[in-house]
């Protein structure tokens, strides 16, 4: 079915975009990204004319730690074990990033036939190759870990998180649509694996924004030049559902990156090719087929570090 | 009145040109001009009053302790001028010398004070610097909690009090890293460290995180490089805590943080347990040295210190994985305190090293915070895509 992507929802379009679709039935929400603020739902109810059904994933969640303290204990393993898998990434990146943006500084970026262009190129590519290496070699990291993790838990089969999952399976059976809010990315990430939502999300039509977006796609990239210590490095997180292919996702991006920094840019368009890097500023509708092929006129992040229009692949 | 005045006199020199220069100028001088007197880099510095002599009294490094006030010709207003670069913060008081005795006070006509376990002081705020907001009450943080507990200590032979913030939402499924704050209840009353903790964490910007705040007993003797502190932290406190809290209880999750002798603490015990703790936050150690001989300049307080910052460099460890430091560069420490930084990173540490120009102050302590707290246990803010 349908993914109709949207950008932040500060000015609200989701209300107007449901309305286009001439859904009947009840809309299953998905806020989980608000954490403990998720039940403070109304006014996005309101935006879906009083239809919508909260799938109250974060709260499902807590509960879960609570009632199943094997769980919760081997959560919290996990937790730990990524956030130093994720530390250690960064510093490896940070080392490999910054030989790259060196090389920049060089001149190794700058096109042209000045004498050794070419073996600069060549270098750049390189460095670029090797951040790339990277982010596969820690993405795998992460998956292994994870899988590891379902397999030895195995989620399916422990009675509080079973009869979540068959309420939530419940409640997606009666929608007509799904819904996901922006919020923390790594909360919705988790909360949608763990109540296996991914199944009705191919077949019913979905709705989601920013963090929402991200969670549904094959590699988050969490990003942000806005941070009080400076500009970070663009990092993988770790997988979404993998309903979307071939794109990473950058909500509300001319706020959170320089965007007018080109040369960095441009290594942020490289590190994760042939993905596409797709902007989703405030007003950004995006409807992706049923096929998984993305629409004309996505506003990229392309290899020369400028903002622009695509055609469809 | 503040900000760059060009093209004009100072204000002060406006007055003095003044005629009839009375009481009466002096009085709309004064009411008109917030007192230092703010004008691009210069601070013009009054006292209004009797007296034999003024002077300004301060400590910033490089400058005279003592620069002497005149008196504006046919008034009792003194005035002098410091310039200070964009972006100080600096702490005075005056000296009044009547009939051979003299009294040092605040400044009478400035409002701002910092407060600090010595007493208070004047402020003054030069052109650029901001009190950061995020160090005062915001009432859409959501509040943590302070409680106080009694840790008897066989090491320290005492019952040490420690004020524990634990973070709005605190929930007992989760996991929390730990910062163990030396001088805490300092920390607490003249750093705002819970209002800091509060925003901070209500921005994103910092981890939920949990805070034990300790109380010296004898501070000099306990944070000067004590074995018996280091011990009381580590094979006492921390396990308690451990035991008890939801923390993360691993290398990376766990900070010692401490100010002036308190970075010494929080340092030497890293040392003598290195690799307990991922993290250290010291700002302006009193990281005392000597390269030959032994005149230090700290008096006998710093003996073990010195004695201890000098094996140190003479042999760097690694004690930690990550050491923020943080220094005025008007106080005297500021070269210790940059001499540390490449031996701790010769030692293998990622080290974050913050100047201001500030002194030797719990507000320029608390102005760091958000640049070490954030750098240590970062907060969620690259999650979150509303």
């Amino acid at each position: 079915m349908s993914v109709i992507l949207l950008g932040p929802q500060r000015r609200p379009t989701v209300g107007a975009v449901v309305a286009s679709l001439g859904l009947s039935g009840p809309l299953a929400t998905v806020n989980a990204g608000w954490q403990d603020r998720g039940r403070d739902d109304r006014e996005l109810g309101a935006q879906l004319g009083g239809r919508d059904i909260n799938l109250a994933l974060y709260r499902r969640w807590l509960d879960t730690q609570d009632r199943d303290p094997g769980f919760a204990a081997g959560e919290r393993a996990l937790g730990g074990v990524l956030a130093e898998l994720q530390d250690l990434y960064l510093l490896r990146l940070d080392y490999a990033l910054q030989a790259v943006y060196a090389l920049q500084g060089r001149g190794a970026g700058l096109a042209g036939r000045t004498p050794g262009a070419a073996g600069r190129a060549e270098t750049l590519a390189e460095a670029i190759a090797a951040v790339r290496e990277l982010d596969a070699a820690h993405l795998r990291r992460v998956d292994e870990v994870r899988r590891e993790f379902f397999d030895r838990l195995r989620p399916q089969d422990r009675p509080v998180l079973a009869a979540h999952r068959a309420e939530v399976a419940e409640l997606l059976g009666r929608a007509a649509a799904v819904v996901i809010a922006g919020g923390h990315v790594g909360v919705l990430a988790q909360v949608l694996h763990l109540f296996n939502v991914a199944p009705a999300l191919s077949r019913l039509p979905v709705i989601a924004w920013s963090a929402g977006a991200m969670a549904l796609t094959e590699r988050i990239v969490l990003f942000g030049d806005r941070d009080p210590r400076g500009p970070g490095h663009p990092e993988v997180y770790g997988r979404g559902l993998s309903l979307l292919r071939g794109a990473v996702l950058l909500p509300h991006a001319r706020a959170r990156l320089r965007l007018d920094d080109a040369p960095r840019m441009a290594v942020f368009a490289r590190r994760f090719e042939p993905a596409r890097c797709i902007l989703l500023e405030p007003g950004t509708r995006i409807e992706v087929g049923a096929d998984g092929r993305w629409p004309d006129g996505l506003r990229v992040l392309g290899e020369d570090g400028q903002v622009s229009a695509v055609e469809a692949a | 009145m503040r900000g760059l005045v060009t093209g004009r006199k100072l204000a002060i020199n406006r007055l003095r040109e003044r005629r009839p220069l009375d009481a009466a100028a002096v009085d709309r001088f004064l009411a008109r001009h917030e007192v230092p007197i703010v004008e691009g880099a210069r601070c013009t510095f009054a006292y209004r009053g009797e007296a034999d002599e003024v002077s300004l009294v301060h400590r910033i490094v490089g400058l005279p302790d003592h620069l002497p006030l005149r008196r504006l010709h046919g008034t009792d207003l003194w005035y002098g001028m410091l310039e200070l670069p964009e972006g100080s913060r600096v702490e005075y008081q005056l000296e009044v010398t009547r009939g051979g005795h003299r009294e040092r006070i605040n400044d009478p006509l400035n409002p701002r004070l910092a407060h600090s376990p010595m007493g208070s002081s004047s402020v003054c705020y030069a052109q650029g610097y901001v009190t950061p907001d995020w160090t005062m009450p915001d009432p859409e943080a959501r509040q943590g909690s302070l409680t106080d507990l009694v840790v008897p200590s066989r090491a320290l032979r005492r019952d040490c009090r420690v004020t524990l913030y634990l973070p709005a939402r605190f929930r007992r499924t989760a996991r929390y890293p730990l910062v163990i704050v030396h001088d805490g209840g300092d920390y607490l009353r003249y750093a705002a460290a819970k209002t800091v903790l509060d925003n901070l964490i209500h921005r994103l910007e910092v981890a939920e995180t949990v805070a034990a705040f300790l109380y010296p007993g004898d501070r000099l003797a306990e944070y000067a490089n004590s074995a018996a502190h280091a011990r009381y932290l580590t094979a006492e406190l921390l396990p308690r805590l451990e035991a008890e809290l939801p923390l993360a209880a691993r290398p990376s999750g766990r900070c010692l943080m401490g100010a002036s002798f308190g970075a010494v603490a929080a340092l030497s015990a890293a040392y003598r347990y290195p690799q307990v703790y991922g993290s250290l936050l010291l700002q302006s150690g009193s990281f005392v040295f000597t390269d030959i001989g032994h005149g230090h300049g700290g008096g006998p307080a710093f003996e073990p210190v010195v004695r201890f910052v000098n094996r140190y460099r003479a042999a760097p460890r690694r004690v930690a994985d990550r050491v923020f430091v943080s220094c005025g560069v008007y106080e005297p420490l500021i070269v210790p305190n940059r001499s540390m930084v490449p031996v701790f990173e010769a030692a293998g540490m990622a080290v974050r090293y913050v100047e201001a120009r500030d002194g030797h102050s719990w507000e320029n302590w608390r102005d760091r915070l958000r640049d070490g707290l954030s750098w240590i246990f970062p907060g969620p803010q690259k999650f979150y895509y509303e």
